[in-house]
């Protein structure tokens, strides 16, 4: 009999050994005559426990991990393909405290299966929400997704229902799918884990948005960072071609649509969406101005739902089980849930999708199980390098938009990266500065100049020159970039730098300052 | 440096390929970088004339882009991420550890050219920070023993 062991295959668990892993296993197999059938299955997102194996057993899946090559003769002695316990061995999978917590929604398939399985992706009720979308006129496709009160998850937060409705509503014979796979911020890779564990949902989840609007054609914008999700998407493509779920006449309908992956180039401001669509056209990626939304005027002038991967790739649960079902989950107008990424210094980092309402504090310490040196958390960045910086008096925070807001921090896309008490927050501050000078486009003038003018004025509060004159400067410096900048890349970065200079002024040479 | 003759073709067909593809610069340059390592300032004349750009709008596009370069790189490329995920994990050691090992700051490549060193904001494997990326493959939780062995390999391969 054959015994199958499921061995990840996505680019985190890679870039941990899971390839020699799987080399080993299999070579070690051979030599003892064992037959065993390998899944490249996903990452279930348990990053420190990577590369974390699996073997099906009677009473579910049985998971090891985290599995170096030298350890795989030991695993093969104790017979780890029936269970048998061993050192790294982590029990049932389903019953690790870590999973069973979670409310897994749009993540409901990633790291069970092989990610290029299209069987496996219709077995596991893979392009039920798009069946039952095609028996539905596009207004009611349209009022499903806003009853669901889905909010984009790229970090704007914009209701994805409105944006429909607004596309929907544009009277055009083209109009365009555009999925922002440009996830740049630090601390952030949900995106990746989407398309690299699951590239067919957010795939039925475009292809929903197709024919809610009267789009026929999508786009996907991923970075070039990405190569590996790159392979993975073209390879998913194809298969739904294969099946008629893309190209012409959609499973006997009389829909149509075509759907490719557009390669980036390296330049953060392309997660904005007006850049990324003059990019996608061919042009420098330079915001632009707004009005009119990309709704009215996107893609070469035509309407275009411009949205994250995660917004996508949540559609098909929406459609397949409800608006209610979905607006069960969180709290307030946060409906739902978010996938959080928790990154940095912290023991245990990964993957959790949780319905919104969940604190820092049990994120940082009851999933991440505190900092990685065993150090004290002295700050956390939530919501990538435009997000600011928050000490520990806000851990207490639920995770929430609205909630967020009132202390003047963001969500974003959900990535948390947690610092332990040897960071200088003044360094990360000019740090915030530098990247928007590197990152910038160039079209507007606080964004341009303000950033590398803000790096000089902190060095000079480091220096202690004129410090009070110079920390009013930066806030001043701060408020015209804030209302003066096209853009969230300069109307964000002072989030994070006074965030910085606010709680944690001793880190710049400063008493106390006036917020 | 001037282009052989074989080179100056290659372009050409690359730009051909995309004549009649919307949003044609994208895919074009990522080709032509495929395949010479490099988009040389040599191929701006030809690409403007085919499609009806400017060359300064040509040099503008590919200036714009962090991931296209107009010189050819060493034989491969070790990216270093800077981000805040690597950098709450130490990346500024590896940095620092590359830099010196290798002798070059980024942006150059080593003199036995067989590696050039780049910053690279974010490379999504925040969850196993620090981390790098050599040629297409990421590496996470780097160690200096780790950038030993990427070193060693690079300048065997």
């Amino acid at each position: 009999m054959s015994y199958k062991i499921f061995i990840p295959r996505d680019s985190s668990s890679i870039s941990l050994g899971a390839d020699k892993v799987y080399q080993e296993i299999l070579n070690e197999a051979k030599k003892r005559n064992i037959d065993i059938n390998i899944v490249r299955n996903g990452s279930r997102g348990l990053f420190w426990l990577e590369p974390m194996i699996e073997v099906e057993t009677s009473k579910g899946r049985v998971a090891y991990g985290p599995v170096s090559i030298s350890d795989i003769t030991s695993l093969f002695e104790i017979e780890f393909f029936l269970g048998n316990t061993h050192p790294l061995c982590l029990g049932i999978t389903e019953d690790i405290k870590w999973l069973k917590n979670q409310e897994r929604l749009t993540y409901a398939r990633v790291g069970i299966t092989d990610p290029i399985s299209i069987d496996d992706y219709e077995r596991l009720d893979g392009f039920k929400g798009l069946k039952n979308s095609l028996k539905l006129t596009q207004e009611n496709i349209v009022k499903e997704i806003a009853d669901s009160g889905l909010r984009g998850r790229g970090g704007a937060a914009f209701p994805t229902g409105i944006k429909w409705k607004t596309v929907l509503d544009a009277p055009s014979e083209k109009k365009y799918i555009v999925c922002n796979a440009d996830e740049g911020d630090s601390g952030t890779f949900s995106d990746r884990m989407i398309m690299e564990n699951d590239p067919f949902v957010l795939i039925e989840g475009m292809i929903i948005a197709g024919l809610a609007v009267g789009a026929d054609q999508g786009y996907i914008y991923l970075r070039s960072e990405y190569p590996h999700a790159l392979k993975i998407l073209n390879e998913a493509i194809a298969k739904a071609l294969e099946k008629n779920y893309l190209g012409e006449n959609i499973l006997g309908s009389d829909f149509s649509f075509n759907l490719e992956v557009t390669r980036a180039a390296g330049a953060y401001i392309c997660g904005e969406e007006t850049s990324l669509l003059e990019s996608l056209e061919g042009k420098r990626g330079m915001v632009r101005y707004k009005p009119p939304l990309p709704a009215i005027e996107g893609l070469y002038g035509k309407p275009t739902v411009v949205n994250n991967v995660i917004s996508l790739a949540t559609v098909p649960i929406i459609m397949d089980k409800g608006a209610s079902f979905y607006a069960d989950y969180g709290m307030g107008r946060s409906k739902g849930t978010l996938p959080i990424q928790l990154a940095g210094n912290l023991k245990q980092t990964g993957l959790i999708e949780k319905a919104f309402g969940i604190s820092l504090r049990e994120l940082l310490y009851d999933f991440g199980g505190g900092s990685a040196t065993g150090k004290p958390i002295k700050a956390v960045q939530v919501g990538g390098p435009l997000g600011s910086f928050l000490p520990e008096e806000q851990f207490d925070t639920p995770l929430d938009y609205e909630k967020f807001s009132e202390i003047k921090a963001v969500v974003g896309h959900g990535g948390i990266v947690a610092f332990d008490d040897t960071v200088d927050m003044s360094k990360m501050a000019r740090y915030s500065f530098e990247f928007c000078a590197i990152e910038s486009c160039g079209k507007c003038t606080p964004c341009r100049i303000g950033s590398t003018r803000g790096m000089e004025v902190i060095d000079k509060i480091k220096e202690g020159v004129d410090q009070e004159k110079n920390v009013s400067l930066l806030r001043d410096l701060g408020d015209t970039m804030v209302n003066g900048s096209l853009c969230a890349m300069g109307g964000m970065t002072p989030f994070p730098v006074l965030s910085a200079l606010n709680y944690f002024p001793g880190d710049f040479g400063l008493e106390k300052t006036e917020t | 440096m001037t282009l052989s003759t074989s080179q100056l073709e290659q372009i050409q067909v690359h730009i051909e390929k995309y004549l009649n593809v919307p949003g044609a610069l994208l895919p074009l340059m990522h080709s032509i970088q495929d395949d010479l390592g490099f988009v040389p300032e040599e191929s701006y004349k030809p690409i403007s004339k085919a499609y009806n750009l400017s060359v300064a709008e040509i040099h503008g596009f590919v200036t714009f882009y962090h991931h296209f370069r107009t010189h050819l790189p060493g034989k491969n490329i070790l990216q270093i991420c800077r981000a805040e995920s690597c950098q709450a994990m130490g990346s500024e050691n590896i940095e620092n550890y590359c830099q010196e090992k290798l002798g070059i700051d980024y942006h150059q490549t080593t003199k036995d050219n067989s590696i050039t060193l780049e910053p690279v904001y974010c490379l999504g494997n925040c969850a196993c920070s620090p981390a790098i990326m050599i040629n297409e493959d990421v590496v996470g939780r780097v160690t200096p023993e780790k950038i030993d062995q990427i070193i060693k390999e690079a300048r065997e391969s």
